[in-house]
């Protein structure tokens, strides 16, 4: 990845995956909602070594302006070779029970307003029959619970999303990579108490340009959630609905 | 996790912490009118990073570059970046922190704040004198650009400043050249306290780098005996030098993964590490290169070394006191008295400080012999020692470092820091610290004061 446009920079993870593709010397088109925070986030890739940094402030909620980002990072970078979806929201799960506006909050912002993205991404790397999407979704995708499922669906529904996106791009050359972090000490999860389970995001960081570059499907950051998720994911639901998660 | 000092000691408690990750927006206004405080990478000893009963602006998130220009050497960063980072960013590019203390892992901010100093103390001064600029963020939500030339006395004030006058959240370093990472160094043993003070001086001039390690379990003849370090930057002829294992000895990257029972550390041991430092040099001054990374930072490559000192902490001890016969017979007692107490010091440093001025009036460092040690906490009997260290260096005219002290009263303060009543004006009203209260007489944990939340 040479030419990439990352999408929620200013996240934890973003920022500092960011850091490692500035070391490496890419060029990068950032994009966030807040000006102040990109520009900081900007000067830092710069100082790092990136070949060439752009922002762009943008509320990814507006689906409206995806064609014509994607178009406008492609004319900054002089084409695009990656990108990497890292915008999301947590949501109130209990909020999200109440009200479906809530729900519907979350949806759009991890789910609908990721594949209006990956439209016209996927049809640029299709075309080009070269690329990588690196798609941040999470271990909660794997398995309803009631303590965060409105999340885990959006990020389920994601995972759906990308395997079938994957199996369609696997005969241009395009990798489509789903990352699925556990817990990370990230200001998403500031409220939250932490425990051994918590990852940095650095070591999340380091994790997804290895994936990135393996050209992996899916992915566990750190790696020990892989076998969690699977036992998770093997119990069965008439005992899972009983459980306390 | 509960945030401590590196000395873990003292512990308090009902510390909240409040993370700062952006310099653009304001600081957190405590909840329920609470005091603030900086937090960067808690090296600081004892409790000038603590702030019981209040909040920690924690800025370990607030680690960004803004700019470097490779020309100049000039670095602007965000205050929580590490001196380990800039090193990792400028290094191969040629240049090197101007001024760096025992450890790679403290912040920007802490450095500034701390005012710290390093091996070259007698030809560069403390950091602080290579921080030509830096932007202060008060609880008010005024800002201002620190420098010489503009608000020259906020610029004095929070050199030194113990973090006590608003969050510093960017600030520009002049980096020094270096043209290869190694560093010339020469090892020559010195048989007493006596025999450090001619070597100390007639290395001044030659030697950007100078530190002495003593043996602290020696009394009598042999008091203060130990090893004298002195090197420079290697020159250019050694750039091709390609870089091994023996360069990096003692490199392990290890980590001390528990608390070491109290027993651990014990006379016994403490007398077996020193001796067999001592003797390992064989008595024979020698020369070799080293890489820059186990010169300055040898113990960097213990993670958590701290924990040797098992759950209670440890307690340093830093001095700095007059190139005299005061001064000396001062330094006799105090490595007299810590050979004598049941639990010797661990590390015992000795460095002579130059006169370059720094700008921050509460800056620790002045002309003079600087001596530190640690002591494990055995409780009272070690705070009756160091307070007893603490009183012959107030009587030598010499004065205590507050970035490794836990135990200080306010009128040593007083006596060591007569610049204190012209910085308590710029101290921020929401901004407070465990030592600070400890050293104005003030209550440990400070009740919020009416109207003073939001300064």
């Amino acid at each position: 990845m040479k030419k990439v446009l990352v999408l929620g920079a200013t996240s934890a993870i973003a920022q500092s995956t960011v850091r490692l593709l500035s070391a490496r010397g890419a060029s990068l088109y950032l994009v966030g909602r807040n000006t102040e925070r990109l520009e900081a986030v900007a000067k830092d890739a710069r100082t790092r070594g990136a070949a060439r940094v752009e922002t762009e402030t943008l509320d990814l909620d507006d689906a409206t302006q995806h064609e014509a980002l994607v178009e406008r990072a492609a004319a900054a970078l002089g084409g695009l070779d990656g990108a990497l979806l890292a915008h999301g929201i947590l949501g109130n799960q209990e909020a999200a029970q109440r009200s479906y506006a809530e729900a519907e909050k979350v949806l759009r912002t991890n789910f609908l307003s990721a594949v209006s993205l990956l439209t016209p991404l996927a049809n640029r790397f299709e075309a080009q029959k070269a690329g990588t999407l690196v798609v941040i979704s999470s271990v909660a995708g794997d398995r309803g619970r009631q303590s965060n499922y409105v999340y885990g669906a959006s990020k389920g529904a994601l995972n759906v999303f990308l395997q079938g996106l994957r199996n369609r791009l696997a005969r241009s050359g395009v990798a489509v990579v789903t990352v699925k972090p556990g817990f990370v000490d990230t200001p998403m999860t500031a409220a939250m108490k932490k425990n051994a389970l918590f990852a940095q995001p650095e070591k999340v960081a380091r994790g997804i340009l290895r994936a990135a570059d393996a050209r992996k499907d899916e992915v566990y950051l750190p790696g020990f959630w892989g076998p969690i998720m699977f036992a998770i994911r093997g119990i069965p639901e008439r005992v899972f609905k009983r459980m306390k998660l | 996790m509960e945030l401590q000092s590196w000395g873990r000691y003292p512990r308090v408690t009902q510390q909240r912490e409040r993370p700062v990750t952006w310099t653009t927006e304001p600081l957190p206004v405590p909840a329920g009118g609470g005091t603030l405080l900086p937090y960067g990478q808690g090296r600081s000893y004892g409790d000038s990073c603590l702030n019981a009963g209040g909040s920690l602006l924690t800025t370990a998130r607030l680690d960004r570059f803004l700019d470097f220009n490779p020309a100049t050497g000039v670095l602007r960063c965000e205050s929580g970046v590490t001196l380990d980072a800039i090193l990792r960013l400028v290094t191969w590019q040629g240049w090197f922190l101007p001024v760096t203390p025992g450890t790679k892992f403290v912040s920007v901010g802490g450095a500034i704040a701390n005012d710290v100093h390093g091996k070259n103390h007698h030809q560069a001064g403390t950091f602080g004198r290579h921080v030509p600029r830096f932007e202060l963020l008060r609880s008010d939500g005024s800002r201002r650009v620190c420098s010489l030339e503009e608000n020259r006395d906020w610029y004095e004030a929070t050199i030194g400043g113990l973090g006590l006058t608003g969050l510093i959240t960017w600030a520009d370093i002049q980096l020094r050249r270096m043209s290869n990472p190694y560093i010339l160094q020469e090892t020559l043993p010195f048989g007493s306290l006596d025999e450090f003070l001619p070597l100390a001086h007639e290395s001044e001039a030659d030697y950007e780098f100078t530190v002495a390690w003593v043996d602290s379990l020696e009394k009598g003849r042999r008091l203060g005996r130990g090893l004298f370090y002195r090197g420079n930057h290697a020159p250019p002829q050694f750039d091709a030098v390609p870089l091994t294992r023996s360069h990096l000895s003692r490199q392990s990257g290890l980590a001390v993964p528990f608390d070491f029972p109290g027993f651990a550390l014990n006379r016994l041991s403490v007398a077996a590490f020193n001796w067999l430092y001592y003797h390992r040099q064989r008595g024979k001054p020698s020369e070799g290169l080293v890489h820059y990374d186990p010169f300055f930072y040898p113990l960097d490559g213990v993670h958590r070394w701290n924990r040797i000192y098992g759950r209670r902490g440890f307690l340093q001890f830093q001095c700095v006191v007059p190139a005299s016969d005061t001064g000396m017979a001062a330094l006799r007692e105090i490595l007299e008295r810590g050979a004598r107490s049941g639990m010797p010091s661990f590390l015992t440093v000795l460095k002579m400080f130059g006169d370059v001025p720094s700008p921050g009036w509460m800056s620790f460092p002045r002309r003079g012999m600087t001596l530190a040690l640690d002591f494990a906490n055995r409780g009272e009997r070690t705070y009756r020692l160091v307070a007893e260290l603490d009183r012959v260096t107030r009587e030598a005219g010499g004065r205590v470092y507050p970035a490794k002290d836990a135990r200080m009263g306010p009128e040593s303060f007083a006596a060591y820091y007569p610049e204190r009543e012209r910085f308590a004006r710029y101290v921020d009203p929401a901004f407070s610290s465990s030592f600070w209260r400890r050293v104005n007489n003030l209550p440990a944990h400070l009740p919020s004061p009416a109207g003073r939340g939001t300064g």
